[in-house]
């Protein structure tokens, strides 16, 4: 009886297409490469950089600000140097970051109108709904509109105060730290500080 | 930071230039016209019109974060929600020349 050979199951193996956009890149990195402008290695590090950077650090950042009174008004000061210096992490560069500190009074939330520009050198690469024309547009003329479909409803005696990243600026929001946190360790306020708390769409919870 | 520049101070009512260029610019069309206020000044930053075309981006541009209330920009009915933007110098004239 001829051996039948019996394949398990398992999902194609996929093969990645490639759109224009990305040829283009592999074939200026290729080029630099080539012309020893830069080295395969350096790209990798640099590829290595921008992933450690991701909400988890940027809520480290603001748990550290709720925890340490002194950290949280070098950060206001002088927001990258501050957590260059308490991470040991580069932050400073060309761009620069400003923290917003939400009032029981202020809320803010940021956007870019023009394009996506997003505090990247802390909290990575932004959400697809961050670069969405949609949100992009409506935020502006109408922040409170869109932050109830966030699921954000704020009374109205809060300002709301939408920033605009229109320049050389990124923008950071350092939420109010909610009540029901008392005697909470700086992992736990971590954890609660999620991405959107940071854009402003959203505010941390104890429960 | 050159202060000469620098020709707005923090409470100066401004008004952005109804311009309308064809190149790259960091004004959004929806505050050109609108009355704000000077909230601070960011720094001096190369001018991005010109960095965009690989120009040095020279001489170098105040950068103003200026306050807008969302009714004056938007019929709307939050008369205390704020915009803020940042806007460089050459895109805002101030309140008295507006004739």
């Amino acid at each position: 009886m001829p051996h039948e050979q019996i394949h398990d199951d398992h999902a194609p193996i996929e093969d990645v297409r490639y759109g224009d956009d990305e040829l283009l890149e592999i074939a200026i990195r290729a080029l630099l490469i080539e012309k020893n402008v830069l080295t395969a290695e350096q790209v990798n590090r640099q590829i290595d950089n921008m992933d450690s950077r991701n909400p988890a650090l940027g809520a480290r950042v603001i748990a550290r600000a709720w925890y340490d009174k002194r950290f949280r008004e070098r950060l206001i000061d002088e927001p990258l140097v501050a957590i260059e210096l308490e991470f040991d992490m580069p932050m400073t560069g060309p761009l620069e970051l400003v923290v917003l500190e939400n009032k029981p009074q202020i809320h803010n939330v940021v956007v870019c109108t023009l394009c996506s520009c997003y505090p990247r050198m802390l909290l990575g690469i932004p959400p697809a709904w961050y670069k969405a024309t949609e949100y992009r547009s409506r935020v502006v003329r109408e922040p409170r509109a869109v932050l109830s479909e966030f699921g954000l409803e704020l009374p109205d005696n809060v300002e709301v105060r939408v920033s605009d990243s229109t320049a050389d600026l990124r923008y950071l929001v350092l939420p109010l730290r909610p009540a029901g946190t008392e005697g909470w360790s700086e992992d736990q306020l971590a954890a609660i500080v999620t991405r959107d708390c940071m854009i402003g769409t959203a505010i941390p919870r104890s429960e | 930071m050159d202060e000469k520049l620098i020709r707005f101070e923090p409470g100066d009512k401004v008004r952005v230039r109804r311009l309308s260029p064809e190149t790259h610019c960091r004004t959004p069309c929806y505050l050109r016209g609108s009355v704000g206020t000077v909230r601070n000044i960011a720094g001096i930053f190369r001018n991005p019109s010109e960095l965009a075309f690989h120009r040095p981006g020279l001489p170098k541009l105040p950068l103003y974060r200026v306050e807008f209330r969302l009714c004056d920009v938007f019929c709307s009915q939050s008369v205390n929600d704020k915009i803020f933007a940042d806007i460089y110098d050459h895109w805002l004239q101030p309140i008295a020349e507006d004739g």
